[in-house]
């Protein structure tokens, strides 16, 4: 594996120290937080090419009209496709990987609050992934009924759904106990001299997302064992024949499901927010309203949910309001994109491939988010609820989003967590196509939903075909995209030119440890004098 | 505030970072049970009659046993903290062993009143239950999952506190070093909050 | 050497059963409330004095007041989202038609 630096002196890199217990052990039960993020970052990579493969063999089936795949295994395509890429990559996905790697080292101290938790975390995580997976293979089959499970079909269906509820809530429990190590890692372990207010950004959006995952999670959870007591022992409070109220279900689903969208898209802005400064050698534009902003979203996200339900039944005083307080989401997210964008004014910019990813990501996602505003109005909303134009939305603020970002941190991180460094110009090639690929996928589906053509169905009328048949092209080159950036990586993991400590001239407490970290971080406690981002000693 | 408490050089312990994941945890279970505050709330609202002949069907002097068996375990292991900071291990232990008691009290007194009920017919999916109106339903539905959810959370209070108990009596638990019993109290009294809010939601509705 | 960081002063034994009489006395309070048949405040005046007694738990024996500025804030930013959860799902519950 990677190799530490080669003077004498050099600590043993965290990948080779073991302690007490033998290899296996060690890599078993680690409590290494950066140990724990190596393996969630595999793990969570590895879900996500299966749930791209799957995604590959639902736009195969929309290449033309009519029939490929039979119906309820289209219907388990797209269920499964969503629970995988939702909570086995991106809701973990940069919190569990990159936060979990660079959190302690960011904020100046040896590991997170709870280390053995973080282990429970982990835990957690692959426990619930194997009862995902196995559900997709036993008995009753995959579950199919999208991975929204509303009632009462979700009740109703033979399909393995409790298996899979069971293997969500896990998950749940996991990104709960993450949200609460971090909380306190930023609340106790801060190194001294370094206060809120020399964080690095991306500790910021850490602090937030953990509210978010520690308050929103547990409604999740409470909802879906109630799922599984009702196809079990019929309870009723969401089925019509208990005396129950399906819409119910929608409001607390929900209720987590919009918070968990913002779990997903704040640590990817903390990720491009470490970005930008390096790649343009400038301290980071409005420090404070980007760390104000990232708390703005995670409190105005809580209010928001009902604008996934605007056709399902609900009053029309609440549709209003959801809708009017969603547009207001909006604008601390506009304040980080404002920020950004003077933080590169004039600034010495690098194209290096993190910064590819992370400018490309303000493009695709301020798309994701002007077709947001779209669809929160609410008379617009009657017509495009349930069509491609949302699947198109919501690809481009998780993949165009938070995915890219969650790649930019990989390729900026990458000779941190690896010592080597990959190789530059396939990985920038792998970018743009990539870029050209995903927009290729994801645009025509807003020229779909606009015309019509709804969500979740297995075959369509004729006059939607060529637009199918763009998308699907669409969804090959980018599958080669990220093959080449996937390859790219592995690769340099073993092959890759050996790195330096801070190659890419960044000013965080991560770029003055040995490439890969020893197992304590640092030899001595950092005192932190001055912000995260003053390049005005830069030499 | 900022701090190097948890910078281990050598071994040391942040107890008020421990207290503070405690609390964190016990938030999470502010929302897990809040969800099911919000059906309640939401089919209260909805089906008042129907909730009010509910409340008929529940045992009230069960009830305010049950509560003033949690609310006196609360005191006990509150107790049980003072008493070991003072040194006085034994009594602490003492302490603990009648929260514990007084736990298994309260799960026997449910085992006794769950049954009562599945006697007289009243179980999810039953024919009796289904042969009365929605309400009433939804009502016995949500009195089975919400005191059955709390009911495990006392199951969970009083294997932990058989756990400090066996930590205290092996000095594992010390008068410098009570994280352990602190925080296993704190779990303690969040179960007791939790049925101080489900009293008046079950069994005083007249 | 272990050092216990920010130790809570002790606080004495009548203290606690104090509070514990007080929470009895509240108890007592509650059931003759639902004595009065109030029906519709009922629910609210209940939870309302469920309220004073959970506020007596968490500050006597979960030594809230003890505790730093920091943890009050979480808790009354925690409950308060669940107020406003609780709340946003009423506007769909009261003025739905039908």
């Amino acid at each position: 594996m990677a190799d530490t630096e080669t003077r004498p002196e050099a600590p043993p890199s965290f990948y080779q120290r073991q302690g007490r217990s033998g290899v296996l052990l060690s890599w078993l039960f680690p409590t290494d937080h950066k140990r724990i993020g190596i393996i969630y970052l595999t793990a969570i990579l590895s879900f996500f090419w299966v749930g791209v493969v799957l995604g590959l063999l639902i736009r195969f089936n929309l290449i033309a009209p009519g029939r490929f795949i039979a119906e309820r295994t289209y219907n388990s395509l797209f269920t499964v496709h969503g629970v995988i890429q939702i909570f086995l990559f991106i809701i973990p996905g940069i919190p569990a990987s990159l936060g979990n790697f660079f959190l302690p080292i960011l904020l100046g101290a040896k590991d997170v609050a709870f280390p053995r938790i973080n282990l429970l975390s982990l835990w957690f995580y692959l426990l619930g992934g194997l009862l995902i997976v196995l559900s997709v293979f036993i008995g009753g089959g995959p579950p199919d009924t999208g991975w929204t499970f509303y009632t009462p079909y979700s009740i109703r269906t033979t399909a393995n759904v409790s298996l899979a509820l069971w293997g969500v809530i896990l998950l749940g429990f996991s990104s709960i106990f993450t949200g609460l190590n971090f909380l306190t890692t930023m609340h106790r372990l801060r190194a001294p001299g370094m206060t809120f207010f020399r964080m690095p950004l991306f500790c910021w959006s850490l602090y937030a997302t953990g509210w978010l995952q520690v308050l929103a999670t547990p409604i999740l959870a409470i909802t879906l064992i109630i799922l599984i007591l009702e196809r079990f022992i019929g309870i009723g409070f969401f089925d019509p024949l208990g005396g129950g109220d399906p819409l119910l279900f929608e409001h607390l689903f929900w209720i987590y499901s919009h918070p968990a969208v913002y779990i997903m898209i704040l640590p990817a802005m903390g990720v491009v927010t470490e970005i930008y400064p390096v790649f343009a050698q400038r301290t980071i534009f409005g420090y404070k309203a980007i760390a104000f902003s990232s708390l703005a979203i995670a409190f105005v996200s809580y209010a928001v949910w009902g604008h996934h339900m605007f056709t399902s039944g609900m009053s029309d005083t609440a549709r209003i309001l959801f809708s009017f307080i969603t547009f207001l989401v909006a604008v601390p997210t506009g304040v980080k994109v404002f920020n950004w964008i003077a933080t590169l004014y004039k600034g010495a910019i690098r194209f290096g491939t993190p910064m590819l990813f992370a400018l490309s990501f303000i493009f695709l996602f301020s798309i994701a988010g002007m077709t947001g505003l779209t669809i929160s109005t609410l008379s617009l909303n009657l017509y495009l609820h349930g069509t491609y134009f949302i699947v198109a939305h919501f690809h481009y603020t998780m993949f165009g989003g938070a995915a890219f970002a969650f790649f930019a941190g990989l390729h900026y991180w990458f000779p941190k967590m690896t010592g080597r460094m990959y190789h530059e110009k396939t990985a920038q090639l792998a970018w743009l196509i990539m870029f050209v690929g995903f927009n290729v996928l994801y645009f025509t589906m807003f020229l779909l939903g606009l015309q019509g053509m709804p969500r979740r169905y297995f075959q369509y009328l004729p006059r939607f075909h060529t637009n199918h048949v763009i998308s699907t092209v669409g969804s090959w080159i980018l599958a080669v995209g990220l093959i080449m950036m996937f390859g790219n990586l592995i690769r340099s993991i073993f092959k890759g030119q050996k790195a330096a400590m801070n190659p890419w001239g960044g000013t965080t407490l991560e770029w003055q440890i040995p490439s890969p970290p020893p197992a304590e971080n640092f030899a001595t406690l950092p005192v932190i004098e001055r912000g995260p981002y003053d390049y005005s000693r830069k030499k | 505030m900022n701090t190097a408490e948890g910078f281990a050089e050598g071994h040391r312990i942040d107890a008020a970072g421990a207290r503070m994941g405690m609390w964190i945890f016990l938030f999470t279970e502010v929302l897990f049970f809040g969800g099911l505050f919000l059906i309640y709330t939401v089919y209260r609202v909805r089906y008042g009659a129907a909730f009010l002949q509910g409340g008929r069907l529940m045992d009230t002097a069960h009830g305010i046993a049950n509560t003033v068996i949690l609310l006196t375990g609360s005191l006990t292991i509150a107790l049980s903290l003072a008493l070991l900071r003072k040194g006085k291990r034994g009594l602490s232990l003492l302490a603990q062993g009648l929260t514990v008691l007084l736990g298994v009290f309260f799960l026997a007194g449910k085992y006794v009143e769950y049954s009562a009920h599945i006697g007289h017919g009243l179980y999810p999916a039953s024919p009796v239950l289904l042969g009365m109106d929605k309400g009433k339903i939804l009502f016995m539905g949500l009195y089975y999952v919400m005191t059955g959810v709390h009911a495990l959370h006392v199951l969970i209070g009083v294997a932990v506190i058989s756990w400090t108990i066996l930590l205290t009596a092996r000095q594992k638990i010390t008068p410098r070093d009570t994280i352990k019993l602190e925080n296993t109290g704190l779990y303690w009294h969040f179960v007791d909050v939790i049925w101080i809010y489900l009293l008046p939601l079950f069994y005083l509705i007249t | 050497m272990a050092q216990q960081e920010i130790a809570l002063p002790n606080i004495s034994y009548r203290t606690y059963v104090l509070v514990w009489i007080i929470l009895l006395a509240l108890l007592a309070f509650t059931v003759a409330v639902a004595e009065l048949h109030l029906t519709g405040l009922l629910l609210l005046t209940s939870i309302f004095i469920a309220t004073l007694k959970a506020g007596f738990v968490a500050i006597y024996f979960m030594h809230l007041r003890e505790e730093p500025w920091v943890l009050k804030g979480m808790l009354f930013f925690v409950l308060f989202m669940l107020a406003v959860l609780i709340l946003l799902t009423f506007s769909d519950e009261w003025y739905r038609e039908g």
